[in-house]
């Protein structure tokens, strides 16, 4: 790997990094759980690199390693979406002040 | 052509996924985000798919086709009150994935590869394996289908560090000889061991560390996947998981007053007999009829959730319990203590779940303060979140871990099971205190009484 590819690598993992960091600091604690299953929904985007694996065909180890890998990281993908937005879904605030009536 | 356009989709991406998590600073703009999040996924994917190294189809319809399945399974059946167990169950697949594609490549271009490229495949194989099968140790814990107390023996700390540090050794091993496979697969193997032993002398009480910092190493896997195979999006992708776990690790640990060290070496929760011994007084139990008397009649009632709450699915009667106090002029609020439960913010999503608006769920330091000012307070299966000794004995092994004050409350009424310790084994001198009483039996059950008992008050 040549050395410019090598250290653009590492500015973004860096940079991500720090983004991340003032990403999530703001993230308040009643969101906690449903910020675990988006990053792990989010992280299933090593389907890159499975894909790649199930679909190049080189061996049938790597192929059938391949889909085993493509098959974990779209259940943590479809799985952790639709599970996250489940959970956003029943955060309400429904009207501060007294009267409420509207719903039970 | 196609591979600016490969490359496009995958910028499209990264940004589409910093985006969704900025959403998630506020409950008003998370859902708008996550669908961001998801379009920056599926367009990756199509990328992917344009790419000139896949050859055939059928093993990636193959797993597209049963990973949907499974994850549409997962996510539309699984309840809210096994959430835990679920995020536990993730990460071993998530870490599982970036193993295996290492592994993958290792099989292919074993020999071949660089000093850089076989130092990220190395740490890729490494994370991704002890995470798999720490998580699925966590996760039968979790579940129950493990004793969710610590496992311990003689020497274990000892044991578990050589086993580590000869991991690390093969690994170094690799980095001065990549062919040497049988390195390799040594390494692979003995991860997946070290993730068993990892997670075995940790409580379930300290599960949320555990399953946070498994998140973080799922993250960091896949993040050196990014490296193995010179990928962006996933290096982008895999250290805002990573570092997102790493902040959950820190806030709950900080929220126990205790390091990482301490919780993954400490085995807390076998350590029983400790400097507790010298409560005394009495616990009282408490008459339902009153308790809903005081109820019904306070100016402010404060509930303070727990795991037990979650064991006996209560959260919709104590909802219903607060509503009931409402509409008589009882202001109520929710204090939600950051390690209540089994993971990060657990007991918000099961309140939400039963329609508790997210303007009545106090944070630690926002509900510590009024506690005084509060006629009632009332604990659901939580315990050691409510010790006071955290606070006043320094000897305690919790000492100096944040508690909230309920014994500061004009009376306060715990829900419990039975009259044993809780999960860490220590005394709660709480229940002793001369505004305290207890109220045992099903939290489920007591809350149904209680709401009855405080409509006829």
């Amino acid at each position: 790997m040549p050395a410019e590819t090598l250290i653009t690598t590492f500015y973004v993992f860096i940079l991500a990094a720090f983004l991340g960091y003032q990403v999530i600091s703001r993230v308040p604690p009643l969101l906690h759980t449903p910020l675990m299953s988006a990053t792990n929904a989010i992280s299933g985007i090593s389907l890159v690199g499975s894909l790649v694996t199930a679909g190049a065909h080189q061996t049938l180890v790597s192929a059938i390693l391949g889909f085993v890998a493509v098959t974990c990281a779209t259940t943590n993908v479809v799985g952790g979406f639709v599970i996250t937005d489940r959970m956003l879904r029943m955060f309400k605030r429904k009207a501060a002040p007294a009267p409420k009536k509207e719903e039970k | 052509m196609r591979t600016y356009f490969i490359e496009f989709t995958y910028f499209l991406a990264s940004i589409l996924f910093i985006l969704g998590l900025r959403g998630m600073s506020h409950p008003e703009s998370a859902r708008r985000g996550m669908h961001l999040a998801e379009f920056g996924m599926l367009a990756a994917i199509i990328g992917t798919l344009l790419n000139q190294e896949i050859v055939s189809y059928e093993w990636i319809i193959a797993g597209l086709l049963l990973g949907s399945t499974l994850g549409a399974i997962l996510g539309v059946w699984v309840p809210m009150t096994a959430m835990p167990q679920r995020t536990a169950f993730s990460h071993a697949f998530g870490a599982l994935a970036a193993s295996l594609v290492g592994i993958s490549e290792y099989y292919l271009h074993g020999a071949h590869l660089g000093e850089f490229k076989m130092g990220a495949l190395g740490f890729e194989v490494l994370l991704g394996s002890l995470t798999t099968t720490g998580s699925l140790v966590a996760f039968a814990k979790l579940q129950g289908l493990m004793p969710g107390a610590p496992t311990t023996y003689k020497g274990q700390n000892v044991f578990n560090l050589s086993l580590l540090g000869v991991t690390i050794a093969c690994f170094i091993g690799l980095l001065i000889n990549p062919g040497a496979a049988f390195l390799f697969y040594l390494m692979l193997v003995l991860a997946f061991i070290f993730g068993i032993l990892l997670v075995l002398p940790i409580g379930a009480a300290d599960m949320p560390v555990v399953i946070a910092l498994l998140n973080s190493y799922a993250g960091l896997a896949s993040a050196a996947t990014g490296f193995a195979i010179s990928n962006n999006v996933l290096i982008i992708a895999g250290t805002l998981d990573g570092g997102s776990g790493l902040i959950l690790s820190i806030v709950m640990c900080k929220a126990m007053n205790r390091s990482i060290t301490n919780v993954l070496f400490g085995a807390f929760g076998s350590v029983s007999e400790t400097s507790t011994a010298g409560v005394d007084g009495q616990m009282r139990e408490a008459e339902l009829d009153d308790v809903a008397v005081r109820l019904a009649y306070a100016r402010q009632a404060v509930f303070v959730p727990g795991y037990g709450m979650a064991i006996a699915q209560a959260q919709h009667v104590l909802r219903e319990l607060g509503e009931t106090l409402e509409e008589r002029g009882v202001t109520v609020k929710y204090a939600i203590h950051p390690v209540a439960g089994r993971m990060p913010g657990h007991m918000n999503v099961l309140l939400a779940e039963a329609n508790v608006p997210y303007s009545q769920l106090y944070e630690l330091d926002h509900i510590n303060p009024d506690l005084a000012a509060t006629d009632v307070a009332v604990v659901i299966g939580a315990n050691d979140v409510v010790n006071p000794d955290a606070r006043d004995n320094p000897k305690s092994p919790i000492a100096g871990m944040p508690i909230l004050e309920v014994d500061r409350a004009k009376a306060v009424v715990v829900l419990k099971r039975g009259k044993g310790k809780g999960f860490s084994g220590l005394e709660n001198p709480l229940f002793y205190k001369p505004n305290c009483e207890m109220l045992y039996g099903d939290a489920k059950e007591s809350l149904t009484h209680l709401v009855q008992a405080v409509h006829k008050a």
